[in-house]
């Protein structure tokens, strides 16, 4: 694995693997002095050219755990809007020696455009681009899923273990979501049915050509599939006013037809858990009910969330197979021409 | 230097070879004649092998000056046309200043005159500014000396029923015609490709093919209603062709244009998300470069046009979202044609003259170009060798941008001469010095 970019370039062992090593990361958070040594001298840059927090925390915790040296570099605002920014800003961070680039990108392919742009040797870390993809939280998301509807459910050792047979419910804006789309890629190779419900306005055209199923009404799709997991993806308010699309007439018929609240909750199948990649619109897309039920995982995927991000930059930046390139000290002239 | 020239054994649109003379900055003879009537100063050319052809006419070309000289100047862009086999072209009205007034329009006639490589026929806006709100003076561009005759708010669509309908009437007191690039702007807002499975996947706003088809309708309605010429720029969807070829049948008086890119290229090339391959109308689907070779080749289509759409590194060297919208084609046109419609077998050379010479000379009322190839006639003339084959370098072509989505690609075919009115403005594939061109 040179780059991390989208969930659609791992095949199952590899998906396994990020798996497996994530969780032997949580394991040593248990202990009572949780940073290891595994990337001492090694530099993690946070490239943020949109607001995140919780998603660049996470990524700042991994990369400390590891003991690597974190740079946050934020680039959000509209003085940085051009490309040029993202060329010059890659060859500045390429000059200081960045080991790894996680990159968060208003812009559809822009993790892409960095990793083979020849702007920089280091490895590229997609940790969010505009309506495309955001592999880790994906990772997160399966390795939460496995956790507890793999295996008996429990805690029994899940290693080397994929999704075969679970039902996954994808519940939301589809359309504008970089979650659904590295979900539905990547519970597909590990095994997993998924159905994607959603207003028709909120499904993009061309969704006949991936691997899930699509529902227009959630109860429908509760009551046939019986998912082990449902999913809620976060709708932003702004989206049903006419100069944000007109996506659906009125919040208030959104929660109605999409809504996850204690009627919805109580017709799952009593094992299913309930996944949120956060922030929460609480009322809207979920109520008060379900989000803080036992049957919630949410604030787990953050825990979760930290044990994926150490085994993607520890397998990047010191896995067997990471490629010499990324090892310091190996900073070829940068093809600005390129 | 010679102004006569001597073609042996040439095959005039791909038909039996013959001899041809060049003289007076026409032709002057053609068969077994020629050479005893070349005289000893005649420039003579062993043609065989090689196809001639009326020289090129572009009906859409933008030339970008004024106002972004650093991509392309009328000079680079005119020397780029000659070398991809044209003797004319009409170069797009979205400069800065736009070309909305007769004052700038002839500015960019005058430029092309003075650079010498083509004929350059400036299109004008059809409302101010593109803006789309109130006509430009297309009478006063209609009687300059650059002599108006194709308008276009191209790059933006004349998106009002309105204005499209007054444009449509206000041109036909000069001949004139609405060059239509069709695009509903609520349908595309945002829109960076075309919509469909690679967008969905791609998570790119989707620029969907019905935005193209609802105007192409509406707009032929209304050409119909007024009893106007209409001509639609660069169609890109199957839908389009279908619409086109119903108002046809009706006895619409509609002509259509297809890009040599939209012949050739579809939306999987997105994939790399590799702005060189962002274009508009976008690249659509393998089923939609099918329709439009078909309906190029049965004539529903009326004529290829390049949009050769010149960009500067800068707003190319950069993600998706944030590069320009365009591809470069002048050089490459005839290549592409020959390679998707003659070597397929689909056109013969006779067909490449009418689609990139004849026909589009008509739609912009051009009567020097698109000739026949008869005695008498202005020597506007292309020489290509079918049978070359080679490797497009961007870096070396004469477009001063770089932004071809055919690097690196090997075509078809390679345009050896040019004629402007008998004088040779690309000779042996290269250009002619410039001094002799000017001064020509």
């Amino acid at each position: 694995m040179r780059h991390l970019l989208s969930t659609a370039d791992l095949d199952v062992a590899e998906a396994v693997r990020i798996l497996d090593t994530a969780g032997q990361m949580a394991a040593t958070q248990a202990r009572e002095i949780k940073k290891l040594p595994t990337l001492r001298g090694r530099t993690v840059v946070n490239l943020f050219f949109e607001d995140s927090t919780r998603t660049r925390i996470s990524f700042e915790t991994a990369a400390k755990r590891l003991s690597a040296d974190v740079i946050n570099f934020s680039a959000k605002g509209s003085s940085v809007s051009k490309g040029e920014s993202l060329k010059d800003t890659a060859l500045t961070l390429q000059a200081m020696g960045a080991d790894a680039v996680v990159i968060r990108h208003y812009a559809s392919g822009a993790p892409h455009t960095l990793a083979h742009g020849g702007w920089t040797t280091g490895a590229v870390v997609n940790a969010g681009d505009g309506t495309h993809q955001h592999p880790t939280q994906a990772l997160l998301d399966a390795y939460t899923l496995r956790r507890h509807l793999v295996g008996d459910g429990g805690r029994a050792d899940v290693a080397g273990r994929d999704l075969t047979g679970l039902r996954v419910a994808i519940v939301g804006d589809v359309l504008h979501s970089r979650v659904a789309r590295s979900n539905v890629q990547l519970l597909h190779t590990l095994g997993a049915e998924v159905t994607l419900v959603a207003p028709p306005t909120l499904v993009p055209v061309g969704v006949e050509a991936w691997p899930a199923r699509v529902s227009y009404h959630l109860d429908e799709a509760i009551a046939d599939d019986k998912p082990d997991a449902i999913m809620m993806l976060r709708v932003q308010r702004e989206r049903m006013s006419s100069a944000g699309g007109g996506f659906f007439p009125s919040p208030l018929e959104y929660t109605r037809g999409y809504g996850l609240d204690a009627r919805r909750l109580a017709s799952l199948p009593e094992h299913a858990i309930v996944l949120h990649p956060g922030p929460m619109n609480r009322g809207l897309e979920i109520s008060a009910d379900a989000a803080d039920s036992s049957r919630a995982v949410i604030v787990e995927q953050v825990a979760n969330g930290v044990a994926v991000r150490m085994a993607v930059l520890y397998l990047l930046l010191a896995g067997g197979d990471a490629p010499t390139s990324t090892q310091p000290g190996t900073t070829n002239e940068t093809k600005v021409d390129a | 230097m010679s102004t006569r020239y001597l073609l042996l054994d040439v095959a005039p649109l791909g038909g039996e070879a013959t001899d041809v003379l060049l003289a007076d900055g026409v032709i002057a003879v053609i068969g077994e004649q020629a050479q005893a009537l070349a005289g000893d100063d005649a420039t003579v050319l062993d043609c065989h092998g090689l196809v001639l052809l009326p020289g090129l006419v572009d009906l859409h070309t933008h030339l970008r000056e004024p106002g972004r000289e650093d991509a392309e100047t009328i000079r680079s862009g005119t020397r780029a046309a000659a070398l991809g086999g044209f003797t004319a072209v009409h170069a797009m009205a979205n400069t800065t200043p736009t070309q909305d007034t007769a004052g700038v329009v002839e500015q960019v006639w005058r430029l092309g005159r003075e650079a010498g490589w083509v004929d350059v026929h400036p299109v004008g806006a059809v409302t101010v500014g593109l803006e789309g709100e109130r006509l430009a003076e297309l009478g006063a561009m209609a009687e300059s000396q650059a002599q108006v005759r194709v308008f276009s708010d191209d790059g933006k669509c004349v998106h009002d029923p309105v204005v499209m309908r007054r444009a449509l009437e206000y041109v036909k007191a000069f001949d004139g015609v609405v060059a239509q690039h069709a695009q509903e702007p609520r349908l595309t807002d945002g829109a960076q490709m075309h919509e469909g499975v690679v967008s969905a996947e791609l998570g790119l706003a989707g620029w969907p093919a019905v935005a193209e088809e609802a105007i192409i309708a509406r707009d032929v309605l209304l050409a119909e209603h007024v009893g106007s010429r209409l001509h639609v720029c660069h169609l890109s969807t199957a839908g389009s062709v279908e619409i086109i070829r119903w108002a046809k049948s009706r006895g619409i008086d509609v002509t259509a244009e297809v890009t040599p890119h939209h012949l050739i290229l579809t939306d999987e090339l997105a994939r790399g998300y590799d702005p060189v391959y962002k274009v508009n109308p976008p690249l659509r689907t393998q089923r939609d470069v099918e329709a439009v070779r078909s309906g190029l080749a049965d004539g529903t289509i009326d004529i290829v046009a390049t949009d050769h759409a010149p960009h500067t590194r800068e707003d190319k060297d950069c993600e998706w979202a944030a590069a320009a919208f365009g591809m470069t084609g002048l050089e490459t046109a005839l290549s592409v044609v020959q390679e998707t419609m003659v070597d397929t077998g689909r056109m013969t050379w006779a067909d490449v003259a009418r689609v990139l010479s004849t026909a589009p000379a008509r739609i912009g009322r051009v009567t020097d170009h698109g000739r026949p190839i008869a005695v008498g006639e202005p020597a506007n003339l292309v020489l290509v060798d079918p049978a070359a084959r080679r490797t497009i370098e961007p870096e070396q072509q004469a477009t001063k941008s770089v932004n071809s989505p055919f690097r690196g690609r090997d075509l078809s075919g390679c345009v050896i001469a040019t004629f402007l009115r008998g004088r040779a403005t690309v000779l042996d594939g290269s250009p002619c010095d410039e001094s002799v061109v000017v001064s020509g």
